[in-house]
């Protein structure tokens, strides 16, 4: 993808679109952001890359006015402003897309655009001057999307599309993307660059904040690397390199590709014939869905959130009701009315890493070594008579967060106190040290640094070299495609095909986007 | 991690800066009606706590809102509010009377404590299954079935009281008087210890057996499989649900127990002063114990301090109203409802401010020191 035609020679007179000065803030004992400073050139893409806690998304919000920094100042183009808040923000020309998009899902495209900026209680007249505004928009920057169409029923990409829509209509010159990409098929994102290039073509400044490298190199002029709290690095993205930055990132050298041998499988410990589920609303989420999970290999769910990966999981597990089907686990069949969850399925060998933590997998006001235990609490080692063993409970937690270098190594500590990465190694240390037959991991490496990837990636291969059979559901293709044996594509439900990992990432997103036939026609054989 | 305050601060600091603000205002209310506050205050302590008998009042009705406090705590962990511990504890008395009429002619009072006490809790417990159940299964709101429920006692007991318990020729809706097999002794020896005597409070065993149902409450919530189970099914669902934790099975019997401790509060009263039961005899101890659980923080040593706090209003109030006639029964409940307002609903007035202060010392205090530490965000 082009990108440097102009990337960092306009900066001689004009003075920079966004700059600024020493900027920190604190929360409590943290530093989330130390003397950070910083110069976006007008018309440049600027990328913004750092691990969960880096402090980035504290940045923006100073940037937006959600927060007031302690210390330092902020410049548009090159005077000193006050943000005070986001109407502040929208007032000086600074638009914000966040990563949750703040969209009224029962409204239509048009009743969002103008909320916030109804201009008085009667909103015809509100309407109709956006409607004309709104078509001069998308004639301007090729943003077509239906000013009528209702929120909900829209696919995720034209959402995301709105809310640039919407930044743009408030006059944004300035556009903040927080995590733009973490919802999109690959198609999308590459839809959602050329939309960036053009607003870039348009004079539009833009900061786009992701943990993605290859989005940084695809797209932006110059980056800027964040670290605890501190900007470690600013380069032309031109001059740099993944490798450069992802050491910059962590602070060491990274491993991006995960090292593993050839799959050994053996038996099929896992059996999943005709799985159909639904969901409250009677809607088939999971179609008729067969497949088999050896011992001793990973096999991976590629697919757009939202296509079934999520039911298909739970069903396994127990935790939600099938409708039809059987699912085998180690020869026995398990009891799918959703019901059985948790005890007796674990007692088998199953273990299950939700792909939600926060909402699933963690109690998050609960102790660190309370969490340890959730779902194994009837497990004997753990009582004594009906009382909890709180020593062997204690002892348990601290042996495993030794082992899996959880941080701070406190099992008193409380769980919302941890951080993302942190809470994820909780919850893998609770499902992987019982030596399960079968191992569910959904979305392991979701909201998760790179240093804590690289640990987690590592442990799950290693758990495939003890023989144990492992279904991956992850969102992130790369990371299907490095740890998985096979790859089963899930598109509305279905299992649309399945391929090796050496299938390129084109030919999987046409798979997940719902094309069948590739586009050098090569067809699957069910 | 925003709004971190020290636990001294969150335990302390913050229900002691609420009541001062009730107090406040109460006193507000006082100078409205054209009396000293500052009096108005004194009288209010020294009848709660200025002598023997005033201290034995205030432990007494302390005692009951130990069982309903408890009883709203044990419900909260499991993410339900039970407002119906006023009907659970009146449905209770069934239980404490049926003992007491049953044995009081033949064995002391220590052979029909322990078949009272079942029997409360029995009581008690039953009252709760049916809004628990319906809770469970069906979902139907417990706020709603629970308080309907307290209605629904009420017309009951009036019903059984009159056609059942009372004995024939009298004209009071009220079971006969126990005989001593029935009555609970008092803990005046425990006054004398300290010097001190109870004139004539009914301040009795019931006490101890509450102190006893804190501990059993906090061994039960923070330390068995079954309060695990309690707590996570209140707090997370949805991880309760990934836990195995069979959720119908956990809202009922926390139901029961919270049930359970609810009906117990009906010893105190019946066994433990007026050896009789009575129309109406819980007296809003069952909504006093929504306050004390919320004030204490569903903790059991927190609810034991709240307890004695709202004790010492019955009790202080009731004297207050006595010494100053401007000041009428009406009066203190407004002064309690102001407690209930400030420690309570507005438990979270003085928070933001505190976390703001607190913030911005330990910035300056350890901006210089070990800025590397948290990254946990």
């Amino acid at each position: 993808m082009a990108s440097s035609n102009k990337s960092s020679t306009g900066e001689t007179s004009t003075p920079p679109a966004i700059e600024l000065r020493g900027i920190s803030k604190a929360f409590g004992p943290v530093q989330a952001n130390k003397d950070i400073s910083l110069a976006v050139a007008k018309g440049t893409i600027h990328g913004i890359i750092g691990e969960n806690g880096a402090g980035k998304s504290t940045l923006m919000s100073i940037l937006y006015g959600f927060y007031q920094a302690d210390k330092g100042e902020i410049l548009i183009d090159g005077t000193a402003v006050r943000i005070a808040d986001s109407q502040a923000a929208i007032d000086k020309g600074i638009g914000m897309v966040h990563q949750h998009f703040m969209l009224v899902e029962n409204f239509t495209v048009l009743e969002n655009i103008i909320l916030g900026a109804e201009g008085g209680n009667i909103l015809n007249s509100a309407l109709a001057n956006a409607r004309s505004e709104l078509e001069r928009l998308e004639r301007e920057y090729a943003l077509e999307v239906d000013p009528d169409a209702v929120i909900e029923e829209l696919p995720v990409g034209l959402q995301q599309r709105v809310e640039i829509l919407k930044a743009l209509y408030r006059g944004a010159d300035i556009l903040i993307l927080d995590e733009p990409t973490g919802v999109l098929t690959p198609a999308e994102a590459d839809h959602l660059f050329r939309i960036l290039l053009q607003l870039k073509e348009q004079g539009k400044t833009i900061i786009l904040i992701t943990h993605k490298l290859r989005e940084i190199m695809a797209i932006t002029d110059t980056v800027s690397v964040m670290r605890r709290g501190e900007m470690v690095a600013t380069r032309t993205t031109a001059d740099t390199s993944v490798e450069e930055l992802a050491e910059l990132m962590v602070g060491r050298r990274v491993l991006l590709r995960v090292e593993k041998g050839a799959a050994k499988p053996g038996g099929v410990k896992l059996s999943v014939k005709g799985l159909t589920v639904e969901d409250g609303r009677k809607v088939t989420m999971v179609d008729n869905v067969s497949f088999d999970v050896r011992a001793g290999e990973i096999v991976g769910i590629a697919g757009v959130a939202g296509n079934g990966q999520s039911e298909l999981l739970q069903a396994i597990a127990g935790i939600r009701r099938a409708k039809a089907g059987t699912v085998i686990l180690d020869d026995a069949p398990v009891d799918l009315s959703g019901s059985a969850g948790g005890g007796t399925l674990r007692e088998r060998g199953l273990a299950h890493v939700p792909e939600d933590r926060h909402h699933m997998g963690l109690v998050l006001p609960f102790e660190e070594n309370e969490n340890s235990i959730l779902g194994y609490q009837d497990q004997k080692v753990y009582l004594n008579g009906p009382l909890l063993d709180i020593d062997a409970i204690r002892t348990d937690a601290r042996k495993k967060i030794e082992q899996y270098d959880i941080r701070p190594p406190d099992c008193r500590l409380k769980t919302a106190n941890f951080s993302g990465g942190n809470q994820q190694k909780i919850v893998l240390a609770r499902e992987m040290e019982r030596d399960p037959v079968v191992l569910l991991v959904g979305q392991p490496t979701r909201g998760v640094d790179v240093g804590a990837i690289e640990f987690i990636h590592k442990r799950i291969i290693e758990m495939r070299d003890q023989g144990k059979a492992i279904l991956l559901v992850s969102v992130e293709l790369d990371e299907i495609r490095s740890l998985s044996d096979r790859i089963l594509v899930m598109f509305a439900g279905r299992i649309v095909g399945e391929r090796t990992p050496e299938a390129t990432e084109g030919e999987l997103g046409l798979l997940m986007a719902g094309i069948q036939d590739g586009p050098d026609g090569k067809d699957e054989a069910a | 991690m925003k709004h971190q305050l020290p636990k001294w601060v969150d335990y302390g600091l913050i229900p002691l800066l609420n009541l001062i603000t009730a107090f406040l205002v109460a006193g507000l209310v006082v100078l409205l009606v054209g009396e000293n506050p500052l009096e108005a205050a004194y009288l209010l302590v020294r009848g709660a706590f200025g002598y023997g008998g005033g201290i034995g009042y205030t432990l007494f009705y302390a005692t009951n809102f130990i069982f309903t406090g408890l009883s709203v705590a044990v419900a909260i962990h499991c993410g339900l509010f039970n407002i119906g511990s006023e009907g659970q504890a009146y449905v209770g008395g069934i239980g404490v009377a049926a003992a007491c009429l049953a044995l009081d002619h033949y064995v002391p009072w220590y052979v029909t404590f322990p078949f009272a006490v079942l029997g409360a809790a029995a009581f008690g417990a039953a009252w709760a299954f049916i809004p628990a159940w319906l809770q469970a299964k069906r979902g139907s709101h417990v706020v709603i079935t629970t308080i309907m429920f307290n209605f629904i006692a009420s017309a009951l007991m009036i019903y059984l009281l009159v056609e059942v318990f009372k004995p024939a020729g009298s004209m009071a809706p009220e079971t006969r008087t126990f005989e001593s097999g029935g009555q609970l002794p008092k803990l005046d020896w425990l006054f004398e210890l300290f010097g001190t005597s109870l004139g004539g409070a009914p301040f009795n065993i019931s006490f101890l057996l509450a102190l006893l149902a804190c501990w059993a409450v906090w061994l039960l919530i923070w330390r068995t499989r079954l309060g695990y189970e309690i707590r996570t099914t209140g707090i997370n669902p949805t991880a309760a649900v990934y836990a195995g934790i069979p959720q119908v099975r956990t809202i009922v019997i926390a139901m029961l127990i919270s049930g359970a401790l609810a009906g117990m509060m009906g010893l105190n009263p019946i066994m433990g002063d007026q050896y009789r039961l009575q129309e109406s005899f819980p007296a809003g101890a069952g909504f006093v114990g929504i306050a004390v659980s919320l004030m204490g923080r569903n903790h059991p040593v927190g609810i034991i301090f709240a307890a004695i706090l709202f004790g010492m209003l019955w009790q202080g109030g009731a004297e207050l109203a006595f010494d100053m006639p401007k000041i009428s029964r009406d009066m203190i409940v407004v002064i309690q409802g102001l407690v209930i307002l400030f420690a309570g609903a507005l438990e979270h007035m003085y928070r933001p401010a505190l976390a703001g202060f607190f913030n911005r010392r330990d910035h300056r205090t350890d901006s210089s020191a070990v800025p590397g530490t948290g990254e946990a965000g």
